[in-house]
Parts: structure tokens; C-alpha cells; sequence
């Protein structure tokens, strides 16, 4: 991503606008693009979801698989989330093994995933030395900016709707797996001391700093990372947690409402 | 999990209820993708597949490039999610070789000399798979090409044929595919030949009706084509044309 260019021109013309309080695509500092979650795309996965935010578009694939566990936590089943930032998404990806930007990002929604307690672990038992291993696969198509927040997005929508395929494996009747959180990642860009709120790819671009905060339904945060060469202060960072959590509300609540009965 | 090979044709109806000589249902969606230059949705029956293509750009590595004309690349990958059994990222001896038949499926339609020392690449995105991923990729990768604007001699039409219960049989689904007797790869453009695999066992005068039935299949193919092209770019105003240059 850091080898895109951008004019100088557009540069400025972005940092005068936001000078003023407003945004190249009209939105509010606190605005998200448009969301829209299709889920069950893809029926050979147990579960699947593809996301646009905005010109963002992501697919993504959850794939269920008996396995051993890992030998520090023989009970509970194994998520592994991975990242494909295929060619086809923008001109500056390339083909070959995954580079820090698609692991950083894979990274950051298992955290997400993991941390929240999400996925009751323990319920993944199968046997002894027996568990569901879940893989979380997520493949890029077209990388407008902010692809942290759309692939959360996906990943957790993936998960909600993803069957266990116990009769697959004769170990029973298909079940939903057991989730016990709405995760949200949203993600804040800092332009000296303006915070922007689901930050474009040219916005991405600019901005000195973006932080990423994953938070639960309770409000509570379960992952952050910071991303740029920004210094913010205290003040801002703690600025940037609130606004956030309030969004990551809002979201849950407009997009996963039928799950949070 | 073992899998009984069924009966495929029962009262002239294959699994699916298809005719011997019937394509599964298309769908075709050209320009999906902001960031591509050219890209298209396409579905096949169960198949669902995304092509973008970039370019004519600059080589990298810069040893690739020729003097004469431009390259084309093509990258054929399968998500992880569109198989069965998950797949391993990365490309496989699979991936390697339906790029390279892919590729020379529609080389001969590019214009290349129109640009040389520039490179054409086509990226193919298998999402879900059910036999016949190779043929719907050429389809939608035609149309891709055509939607960035690059200088073709026609469009490129796809599918398979084979044979199962020693039947012939048009567009293979999975279960086919898998315990067929025969599969066969075929690829046209302006009537003649740009794609030709084949693995299992056919007679002479087999592989003779199957071949006529791919081509004719592939007319009708052309035809659908055609109209998804038309319906984007029959729409576009100049406005969103030079809107669309930027950033790329």
C-alpha cells in the first residue's frame, strides 16, 4: 500500500478540506461508507459473507475441518484466519507469498475474533486430541481503503452464519457454531488532530496515523493496533477509542441486529 | 466420506435434470471492480468466478518485457473457501498449468503489437468451484479484457464436454466430472480453435460429436456475452469515462 503515489496537489486539497470539516466524498468525519453484507455466498463453505464498504469489496470463507489441537490447549478447537491480498484488488498488490500489510491485517481480525471470546473455544471439542479447526479465509477483490474494518466485518458475518459440518464427518446433525460476541473493528485516521472515521484509500494515503479498535458488545476492547509514523497524544488516542466504540455500537446494532437478541 | 458413483442419466435427464446437450444457467456481470481496469463477474451453474484485468502497464521485472509488442499474463488462483476441503494459498502444479492454457486461450485476440514494452495481465479469482472453473475464467476474462478497453479481435467463448454412462454430455458438473469417463476443454473464437484439452477416453467419432457440440455450445455462450458487454457499455456517459481514469 505505501508504494502507491498520490499528487502533491490532492494532497493539499485533502488537508484544506478537512481544514474546513469536510471530506473529497462529502461524507462527515464521523460517517462510514456504505456497508453492505451479503451472507451464504458461497455454499461450499460453512459459512460466507461479502462485504463492500464503499468501493472496498471483500469475500470472505469460513471452513470447518477436524484436527488436533495445539498441544498448550488440548480442549478448544483452533482458529486460523488468513489474508489474500490478490493482484486483481489493486494495481500496487503483487503475486507471490503474503507481505506485512495482508499478515498485519489477518493478524489484527483474529485478534478481534480471538480476544472477544467470539467463539466459545471450548464447545469445539470433538474427542481427545480431536478438534474443529476453523479456518478463516478472507480474499480481497478491490482495495479502495480500510480493508481492516471490511474484513472484520466479514469475518464476524461469516462466523454468524456458519454451519458446523458434523454430518460431514458422521459426528452428528449440522449446528450453528456457538458465538457469544459481535466484535466490530472501526478504524480512525488522524490528520494533525482531525479524526476521520473509515478512512478511504487516498484518505488511508495521507493520514499520519490510523488506529484500529475492536470492541464487543459490553463496549469493552478486545484488540487495537496503530498503523503510520504519526506521534498522537494521549488525549487523542483516548479521543479516538471513544469515538470508535460508539461507531462499533452503532454498526452492531444496524447490521447484526437479528443476532443480538 | 466416500462418494457411490451415481446413475447420470436417467429417462435422457442428467443429475441436475439437464439434456444431454444443456448448459447450466450463466449469469454475467461486467465491470464489478473499481481499482481493475477491466473486470467481470460470472457464474456457471455452481461456479463463481471473478476476472480483472490491468494494463496495458509498465513491466515488472523489467527483463520480461519485448521490444515488439506487449505480454500477457494471466494468473489463475482458487480461494481457499471454494472447494470441499479447504486449498492451501499459493499456487499449485494445477494453478500453473490452467494459467498457461488459459493465457494461450486468448493471446491470439490481443492486439499486442499495439503495445509494446507494456504489460496486459489478467487476474482470475475462482470463489466457488464445481467443474469447469478454467472455461467459465476464459469467458469472464474475455469480457474483462474487453471492458478495460484493450484493442481484441473478438471475444473468446468456453466449456467442457465429455463423457458419462458413455453418453456425451455438455458442461460437466462436479459428480460428472469426477466419475465421468471424459472431459474435454474447449475454447472459440471467430470459429476457430484457441483451447483444447482432453483427459479420459473417447472414440473417434466421440470426440467428433463432442467437439461439435462444444462449438455449438459456445455460440450460444458468445451471445450472452455479448449482451452483458452491451449492457454496461451502452450506458457509460463520457463524464464517468474520464472519472474512471484517474488513479489508475
Amino acid at each position: 500500500m505505501s508504494s502507491e503515489i498520490i499528487a502533491e496537489i490532492k494532497k493539499d486539497y485533502m488537508y484544506n478540506l478537512i481544514k474546513k470539516g469536510e471530506r473529497v466524498d462529502g461524507r462527515a468525519f464521523n460517517d462510514y461508507r456504505k456497508i453492505v453484507i451479503e451472507t451464504g455466498t458461497i455454499r461450499k463453505a460453512e459459512g460466507s459473507a461479502r462485504v463492500w464498504l464503499g468501493d472496498t469489496q471483500v469475500q470472505v470463507g469460513v471452513k470447518m475441518q477436524p484436527g488436533e489441537p495445539y498441544p498448550d490447549t488440548p480442549d478448544t478447537g483452533v482458529i486460523i484466519t488468513s489474508v489474500e491480498l490478490v493482484p486483481m484488488a489493486s494495481p500496487s498488490f503483487e503475486p507471490g507469498p503474503p507481505r506485512e500489510d495482508s499478515i498485519e491485517i489477518a493478524r489484527v481480525v483474529d485478534r478481534g475474533v480471538r480476544e472477544s471470546g467470539a467463539i466459545d473455544l471450548e464447545k469445539l471439542l470433538i474427542a481427545e486430541d480431536k478438534v474443529w479447526m476453523l479456518f478463516i479465509d478472507i480474499h480481497v477483490l478491490d482495495h479502495d481503503g480500510n480493508l481492516v474494518d471490511a474484513a472484520s466485518l466479514g469475518a464476524i458475518a461469516a462466523l454468524l452464519t456458519a454451519k458446523v459440518p458434523n454430518k460431514r464427518y458422521e459426528l452428528g446433525e449440522d449446528a450453528a457454531l456457538p458465538i457469544r460476541d459481535i466484535p466490530i473493528a472501526v478504524t480512525a485516521a488522524d490528520f494533525e488532530g482531525q479524526i476521520l472515521l473509515d478512512p478511504e484509500l487516498d484518505e488511508e494515503r495521507i493520514a499520519s496515523t490510523r488506529l484500529t479498535v475492536i470492541s464487543g458488545k459490553d463496549g469493552s476492547i478486545a484488540g487495537m493496533q496503530k498503523s503510520g509514523i504519526g506521534t498522537p497524544t494521549q488525549e487523542k488516542i483516548e479521543e479516538m477509542v471513544d469515538i470508535a466504540i460508539k461507531k462499533a455500537k452503532e454498526i452492531r446494532e444496524t447490521h447484526f441486529a437479528e443476532f443480538l437478541k | 466420506m466416500k462418494k457411490e458413483k451415481p446413475d447420470f442419466i436417467v429417462d435422457g435427464k442428467r443429475l441436475d435434470g439437464r439434456r444431454p446437450d444443456e448448459l447450466r444457467p450463466i449469469k454475467i456481470e461486467v465491470g464489478v471492480l473499481k481499482r481493475a481496469d477491466g473486470s467481470c463477474y460470472l457464474e456457471m451453474g455452481d461456479n463463481k468466478i471473478i476476472a480483472a484485468v490491468y494494463g496495458p502497464r509498465e513491466v515488472h521485472p523489467r527483463h520480461d518485457q519485448e521490444a515488439t509488442h506487449a505480454i500477457v499474463r494471466y494468473r489463475y488462483n482458487m480461494a481457499p473457501f471454494s472447494v470441499e476441503d479447504r486449498k492451501r494459498p499459493g499456487p499449485d502444479r494445477r494453478s500453473v498449468e490452467l494459467s498457461k492454457v488459459s493465457r494461450q486461450a486468448l493471446e491470439p485476440l490481443v492486439m499486442k503489437e499495439y503495445y509494446p514494452r507494456s504489460a496486459i495481465d489478467i487476474f482470475m479469482e475462482v470463489l466457488q468451484a464445481d467443474a469447469g472453473t478454467r472455461t467459465a475464467g476464459i469467458n469472464a476474462a474475455s469480457l474483462a479484457l474487453a471492458d478495460a478497453g484493450i484493442p481484441i479481435k473478438g471475444l473468446v467463448s468456453a466449456c467442457s464436454v465429455g463423457k458419462v454412462d458413455d453418453t456425451v454430455v455438455l458442461d460437466l458438473m462436479k459428480d460428472e466430472d469426477n466419475f465421468g469417463q471424459a472431459d474435454m476443454p474447449v475454447a472459440v473464437s471467430r470459429g476457430k480453435i484457441t483451447l483444447l484439452q482432453m483427459d479420459g477416453h473417447l472414440t473417434q467419432d466421440e470426440f467428433h460429436r463432442a467437439l461439435e457440440m462444444a462449438i455449438s455450445a459456445c455460440k450460444d455462450i458468445y451471445e450472452l456475452q455479448r449482451k452483458a458487454l452491451l449492457e454496461k457499455h451502452s450506458k457509460i456517459s463520457f463524464a464517468e469515462d474520464s472519472a474512471k481514469e484517474e488513479g489508475t
